[in-house]
């Protein structure tokens, strides 16, 4: 019986990587889940705005870095975040101008919309590529490891490593930050008390004299600013590839929807919950399981639930089973 | 009408005249997708080979060599085998370099070359599933399969003191194979394998993986990716939770990238690809930087020999016809016969005019064993102090 190490080994491997994990899906899902609450639709270029987003906020730190401006122990990107966010509102409020806004005023049927932004999504994709390149970049400075493995080991004189990088502390405690002042946005301030309005009904939020255009415009700006945080976290823990992006389009969905599409709080929920599952459920708990079992009692597989390449099916299978008993999510968002 | 009939008699007639002189050769390769900063230098090397013969004027009677290029894509089976059609069909050609990856490979040989009785010299497709296919003999490949580099990668690590490893690998035909002859050889050799796990090339996380496999344990990760992929997120993933320290690279990890990204992080891990420490590669690589084509890039040497085999079968056949050179592939390529190596085409096409014989080395030391494959040599390599030195051949 071992059980200091049998935490630590689960802490490293599931709970730290998971948590991590599940703050940058749940920033991207409350991106999502905003324009789908207000624009009533599914925002599928929201990933190619987070590569977008963060390709500037690349561009920003290497200026920043080539001035000689930095942050001390955190990255410089944390710098440049606001002149990402400013350059990715401004494409997103182009995007509207020129292309989403006819169709609002068309108003044309959700799923018109979603065809849309598959069509913006493969623009803004391209348009990633040209200005920064497809390959893998890297723009972390600052200290990257707050506890690292082989120090941890020596200070405690356990077995297993824990490993703590800034880069994960700084996307939980920045995603916290984001969602409350979302939260705090949309509760306490005229704007977001609006943006509510035309949320729950548009024709009486109309009547009441909210303008619409402000409203829409907000919402991408906010959408931007989340897209962009989420994305410049990421890159930051992982590294900068403008087609990860893509990919990581379809565990935010995932996450949005099991948490309730238009709930913010679903979103956060979700994003927890899909990272935290592809994680542990794939897991191989013989580790664990041989520092607890007692004496001889060590099991020899692998413990594993299922093998890794099918962390994927356990987000979707999750999806599915959300969906057939609760079409609206765990939260109740609006019906998919 | 008039006109018409002396246009078509005058097409017909440069028809006939080019075909009696000019032999049309095929090069499949992934033009666009995954490892297209590849296919460019190999291209090259293969047009290098031909245009020396061209120049020499020995082949057959004088007969010059037109390239064609198609793309094969690498990762699109489909694709790969209709452009092949078209190299058969429409242009008509006489052999054909490619395809450049193992599944696109299977698919286009097996779908065209074999019905239409074309052959096949892959310069870098190494999965162990071809050496067992039917071909008919009429593919071979100048690169070593990945069953010969599951062998050295299993010696390399035992010999490092290793004896328990985890494995994972880019879940494609070539990680899989080369995953798959590596576990077994080492196994044989009396090692442990304690994971054997996939991992998919752009996921957005990798924690899941590397929890998996640092719960196996094991002295070492063997990492059987790619280095602009998914192996090096695992890579990173591994460094960073401390799950391992030693690492084995195989030859889609071993690069310039690798050092470049990870430094001194992986100092104290080792690795192996295939090429040749012999004179050959140092004549190809200075004809390679007189043509304007850096020859260091990988498989371009083997694509060279690809495109050389070709033609010297032809010229100890006698004949452009597949079915017939085919059967002359193995003889010029290995011993007995007088060794010939990159820009020593047009004496090779001499002696065998002569009814010599020829065994050619070329760029990259080829050797064929079994069914048409190239023996193949590894060079090892081990990262100290963020760099990547040579430590010998294998």
């Amino acid at each position: 019986m071992d059980i200091l190490n049998a935490f630590v080994a689960l802490l490293n491997y599931v709970m730290i990587p998971a948590t991590a994990y599940g703050a940058q899906l749940a920033l991207g899902a409350l991106g999502v889940t905003l324009v789908y609450g207000i624009l009533r639709f599914s925002n599928f270029a929201h990933g190619d705005t987070m590569a977008f987003g963060t390709a500037m906020v690349i561009l920003a730190t290497w200026g920043l870095q080539a001035l000689g401006v930095s942050a001390g122990p955190l990255p410089t990107a944390l710098l440049a975040l606001p002149l990402g966010i400013a350059a990715t509102a401004l494409l997103v409020l182009g995007t509207d101008r020129t292309v989403y806004r006819f169709y609002r005023r068309e108003k044309a049927a959700p799923v018109v919309m979603v065809m849309v932004s598959v069509g913006v999504m493969f623009v803004m994709n391209g348009l990633t590529r040209f200005v920064i390149g497809v390959d893998e970049i890297r723009f972390d400075d600052g200290v990257r490891f707050l506890i690292s493995a082989r120090e941890f080991k020596q200070a405690t004189g356990l077995s297993e490593g824990l490993a703590l990088r800034g880069t994960q502390v700084l996307t939980v405690v920045t995603a916290g930050l984001m969602v409350w002042a979302l939260f705090w946005f949309l509760n306490h301030t005229r704007t977001g008390k609006s943006m509510r309005a035309y949320s729950d009904n548009e024709d009486l939020a109309l009547l009441s004299g909210i303008d619409p255009e402000r409203v829409v415009a907000v919402t991408w700006i906010i959408a931007a600013a989340l897209a962009t945080t989420a994305g410049t976290l990421y890159g930051l823990d992982k590294a900068f590839k403008a087609f990860n992006y893509f990919h990581l389009l379809l565990p935010i969905f995932a996450a949005s929807i099991v948490g309730g599409l238009g709930n913010p709080l679903g979103a956060i929920a979700g994003g927890f919950l899909i990272a935290y599952s592809e994680v542990s459920i794939t897991y191989a708990f013989k580790k664990v399981l041989g520092y607890l079992a007692p004496e001889g009692w060590e099991p020899e597989g692998l413990v594993q639930l299922l093998s890794t390449e099918y962390k994927f099916a356990v987000s979707f299978a999750i999806l599915v089973v959300v969906l057939l008993f609760r079409p609206t999510g765990i939260f109740k968002g609006k019906s998919v | 009408m008039k006109k018409l009939l002396m246009a078509s008699a005058a097409g017909l007639a440069l028809v006939g005249a080019a075909s009696a002189e000019e032999i049309k050769m095929g090069i499949s390769l992934g033009f666009t997708g995954p490892l297209e900063s590849m296919a460019g230098p190999m291209a090259q090397g293969a047009e290098l080979a031909f245009k020396e013969v061209s120049d020499s004027g020995l082949l057959l009677g004088g007969d010059t060599i037109v390239p064609v290029r198609s793309d094969s894509t690498c990762i699109d089976a489909a694709a790969a085998t209709a452009g092949v059609e078209r190299l058969i069909t429409v242009e008509k050609v006489n052999g054909i370099v490619g395809g450049m990856c193992s599944g696109e490979a299977t698919a286009s040989l097996q779908n065209v070359a074999m019905p239409n009785g074309v052959v096949m010299i892959s310069p870098s497709a190494t999965s162990p599933a071809l050496s067992a296919l039917e071909d008919n003999g009429l593919f071979f490949r100048t690169a070593p399969s990945d069953a010969r580099q599951g062998e050295v990668m299993a010696d390399i690590i035992l010999e490092h003191g290793i004896n328990s490893v985890a494995v994972t690998y880019t879940n494609n035909d070539y990680g899989k194979g080369l995953a798959d002859s590596f576990a077994s050889a080492f196994e044989a050799k009396g090692g442990t394998v304690t994971i054997n796990a996939a991992h998919d090339d752009g996921k957005a996380d990798y924690s899941a993986e590397v929890g998996a496999l640092a719960a196996a344990g094991g002295d070492a990760l063997v990492i059987a990716g790619y280095v602009d992929q998914g192996g090096s997120g695992v890579l990173r993933g591994a460094l960073d939770t401390g799950a391992f320290d030693t690492f084995a690279f195989p030859d889609g990890m071993v690069g310039q990238k690798l050092v470049d990204d990870f430094g001194s992080e992986i100092d104290g891990s080792f690795g192996q690809n295939p090429a040749s420490g012999d004179a050959g590669r140092d004549r190809f690589l200075e004809l390679a930087s007189a043509a304007g084509f850096d020859g260091t890039s990988a498989y371009a040497a083997e694509a060279y020999d690809a495109a050389a085999l070709m033609m010297l079968a032809m010229q100890a056949a006698g004949s452009t016809d597949p079915a017939v050179w085919k059967d002359k592939v193995m003889d010029v390529a290995n011993a007995p016969g007088e060794k010939i190596l990159p820009g020593e085409l047009a004496k090779a096409l001499e002696i065998l005019k002569n009814g010599g014989d020829v065994d050619y080395v070329g760029g990259a030391s080829v050797e064929m064993i079994g069914g048409g494959e190239s023996a193949g040599s590894f060079r090892e390599v081990t990262f100290e102090n963020g760099e990547m030195k040579v430590v010998g051949y294998r």
